[in-house]
């Protein structure tokens, strides 16, 4: 899918819209449009009805957690090291905050075309509110609780926010990465060493 | 034994339904009961027989795929990939080797494609049948039909056991291809189980289609719109009862559909009738696609000799694949970091989102007709709560 | 046991003799009727069991009861999560006496290929006494008239008195067993102890290595 001349019809009927476009290295070449939360209903409705775009169809929304990147890089920086002037080795590190995101697949029924793939991002992991495009699509309003359930994300504007898979008393969001299973022990006969390391913990003083 | 007794009696801290309104009753239908198709429930508020609120209860059945595929390798995720929607698992395979294809563009000989063609709609076949003889059994006609269409559903059990080893969880599909050609036999098999299918298809229809109870029970009930229906993403015979023209075997025109002319049932009403309707001559289309790759299927390699898939590790991207299952619209969407075990693994499971309209569908209904149009979605659990 | 030359004998001569306990274990025996209750995959497979082409219903399984009130046999058949686990020990524990449970599937017995799942209880034997597992992923129909017949054969063996007779004629065993309860990361309890203890296994001392 062509992404640019949809960014420019964007821009032109939602004026305010801070738009990015991320293209996909792999050959299946469905790029992305990333849009902000604020103006995320404004333009899923452009997307939906604008004559030649009538993307009317939300197939699929998905939600993905991006943990927090470390990046080092190394830079000789000139230096006065014991009063002479030397090339000395600098290393910068920038950390990326991670943030979740929820990725809107969008199909046209009437012109049938597609996919459009939308993204909304939060700003890190721990500000999680977006704005729903159920009103919108109908189809994203059991996939947004999904996402809410089990990656913590509150999506704004969505008239039934609640768990949908797990139990209601239930208080982890388990597809987060750093989401730690409970020990509800039981021994598995395989060859993964964080196996045989619980195994071990719960063995201890066991006869060998 | 009072503690035991306490645990019988609490019921869990579900908000209430009903406000105030003391001629309500609300009742919980499932995750243990006949006709709801596995464990799943719907907390429905009734005023009478008639249903004033519903809010369906997933979640049990809720088996983790997406976190356990975060640690399994690409070809690692192929047989959980069956266990999705189990009843359909080789389209279940095809749809995630069709991702994993757009990923990293790998293209597949002529005779795999042939070979998932016939896999395909011989699914599609044995899915529908069983359809059938659910929503005759949730109607009430106690099993017999359900019987007949499980008398067919051998037969091609049969040949899927003969052709992957497994009757249910065949794992058949690789990316680049199929996993095992075709023992000796086999399509002359196929090809006798594919011409007694008409045959069973008339006596189904002869004794059900213009039975009267069938038709009063299941014209007019459970109505979707058309807006509506696209709006809240329906797909396959959902979609296509309430008059869309929509079946990805034709707009996205995957595998080698294109060279099958076949037509798609389209409903006038978006009824309950209309889905049966259309899953029957759904059927009988899939077998005009089977007799026709049944005559043209080449020799040939069945793999891609390019892709290792036991070693596969895609470059960084993603993709969306999807395919016409027999349920609607099955998609996959994978994120690759460039390593052996994908980064995200989301199923799009047509079930979940053919019952977004559930409530809409069963306001001013009985519960009776609740049953009947639960089972007119054809949902698997599997595949609702993965 | 009545002597088998005896009752030959005996049979000979037109006369048939049992005895009470014999009498007894083969009319439970013979019309074991199952609670309608599939979870997942293997109720397909448990479906077709009953279908025409394997027929449970020739060993007695005529009828598949949807109430737990009428029904003596769970065949716990699919992967029980930790959503459903309190409401499959709830059904199990408003089944009347004697009851008895087939743990169908690699799921049911301890998890199976979705042992490392989250929301997955690995092995409904956590909870409830199980008679008779099933391996196989799912077991073919004939594996489960298979299971059908080892607990036919297992009920045959019952003795109606003495030390080791079943849980129905002994009035200090429990027959009801605890419900877990959601909590905030996990079911609580994760198991009952009173059942099911996770197995010792023999681990070897190099680290990544399979015991």
């Amino acid at each position: 899918m062509i992404v640019e001349p949809i960014v420019e019809s964007i821009k032109a009927a939602v004026p305010g819209a801070a738009l990015e476009i991320v293209l996909n290295p792999s050959p299946s070449a469905q790029h992305s449009i990333v849009v902000d939360a604020t103006h995320a209903v404004a333009v899923a409705k452009h997307l939906r009805d604008a004559v030649g775009l009538q993307f009317d169809y939300c197939s699929n929304v998905t939600g993905v957690d991006w943990l927090p990147k470390e990046t080092s890089t190394t830079t000789k920086v000139k230096r006065m090291v014991d009063g002479v002037e030397q090339e000395v080795a600098e290393v910068t590190k920038t950390s990326t905050p991670g943030y979740f995101e929820a990725v809107y697949h969008l199909y046209s029924v009437a012109l049938r075309h597609g996919p459009l793939v939308l993204r909304m991002r939060t700003i890190d992991r721990e500000q999680t509110h977006m704005a729903s495009l159920t009103p919108v699509w109908r189809s994203a309003e059991f996939q947004e609780r999904e996402i809410f359930d089990l990656y913590g994300v509150h999506f704004d504007g969505h008239p039934d926010l609640r768990r949908l898979l797990m139990w209601d008393e239930f208080t982890d969001h388990p597809m987060r990465r750093d989401y730690v299973d409970p020990d509800d022990y039981e021994y598995e006969p395989t060859a993964h060493a964080e196996v045989l390391e619980r195994a071990r913990k719960h063995q201890e003083g066991a006869p060998s | 034994m009072s503690s035991t007794t306490q645990g019988i009696l609490d019921v869990s801290a579900q908000p209430s339904l009903i406000e105030g309104d003391p001629q309500l009753l609300e009742l919980s239908m499932g995750p243990q009961h006949p006709s709801t198709h596995g464990v799943f429930r719907m907390n429905v508020v009734l005023d009478g027989e008639t249903v004033v609120k519903l809010k369906p209860v997933f979640g049990y059945l809720h088996r983790n795929h997406e976190k356990i595929a975060e640690k399994q390798t690409y070809l690692g995720c192929m047989p959980y990939t069956d266990r999705l929607d189990y009843i359909c698992s080789l389209t279940n395979n095809w749809a995630y080797a069709r991702a994993v294809e757009e990923l990293a563009a790998i293209k597949i000989p002529e005779r795999a494609e042939y070979l998932r063609i016939i896999t395909a709609e011989l699914t599609r076949l044995q899915n529908h049948t069983c359809l059938v003889g659910f929503l005759m059994q949730d109607m009430g006609a106690s099993g017999t039909p359900l019987m007949y269409a499980f008398r067919e559903r051998e037969k091609i059990l049969d040949l899927f056991e003969a052709l992957t080893g497994a009757r249910m969880m065949c794992n058949y599909m690789r990316f680049g291809g199929c996993r095992v050609d075709t023992p000796a036999g086999w399509l002359a098999e196929t090809q006798k189980v594919i011409d007694a299918y008409p045959k069973f298809l008339d006596e189904f229809e002869k004794l059900l289609t213009s039975n009267e109870i069938l038709m009063a029970r299941t014209q007019g009930v459970g109505k979707v719109s058309k807006e509506l229906a696209v709006s809240a993403g329906l797909s396959g015979p959902m979609l296509r009862a309430c008059g869309v023209n929509y079946d990805i075997r034709k707009v996205d025109r995957y595998g080698i559909y294109e060279r099958f002319p076949f037509r798609v049932p389209l409903g006038d009403h978006g009824d309950v009738y209309d889905r049966y309707m259309i899953r029957l001559l759904e059927m009988r289309e899939s077998l005009k696609i089977l007799q026709q790759a049944m005559r043209e299927i080449p020799e040939g390699p069945i793999q891609d000799p390019a892709t290792k898939p036991r070693l596969f590790r895609p470059k960084v991207g993603e993709a969306y694949g999807r395919i016409e299952c027999p349920k609607g619209e099955l998609g996959f969407y994978l994120i690759s970091d460039g390593t052996g075990t994908p980064y995200r693994f989301r199923v799009r499971p047509p079930s979940l989102i053919n019952l977004t309209i559930l409530e809409d569908m069963c306001l001013g209904a009985t519960v009776a007709d609740v049953v009947i149009i639960l089972g007119s979605v054809d949902i698997v659990l599997g595949e609702v709560d993965r | 046991m009545i002597d088998e030359q005896l009752k030959s004998e005996l049979s000979r001569q037109g006369i048939f003799a049992t005895s009470l306990q014999e009498l007894y274990n083969w009319g439970r025996k013979s019309s074991l009727w199952p609670l309608n209750f599939g979870l997942a995959c293997c109720a397909i497979e448990m479906i077709a069991t009953t279908m025409a082409r394997y027929d449970l219903a020739r060993f007695g399984a005529e009828v598949f009861r949807p109430s737990p009130r009428q029904a003596d046999l769970m065949i716990v058949a699919g992967t029980v999560t930790k959503k459903m686990a309190p409401q499959v020990v709830r059904l199990y524990n408003q089944m009347p006496e004697p009851k008895y449970v087939i743990s169908m599937g690699a799921c049911a017995i301890s998890g199976g290929p979705f042992k490392q799942g989250y929301n997955v209880l690995k092995g409904i034997d956590r909870y409830i006494p199980v008679d008779i597992y099933i391996p196989g992923c799912p077991p073919r129909p004939e594996a489960l008239i298979d299971a059908f017949l080892a607990l036919q054969k297992k009920i045959d063996a019952q003795q109606l008195t003495g030390a080791d007779r079943p849980r129905h004629l002994n009035a200090e065993l429990p027959s009801e067993f605890v419900v877990p309860q959601f909590g905030e990361h996990d079911l609580e309890p994760s198991k009952n102890a009173e059942l099911w203890n996770a197995p010792l296994v023999q681990i070897s001392t190099t680290t990544g290595g399979q015991s």
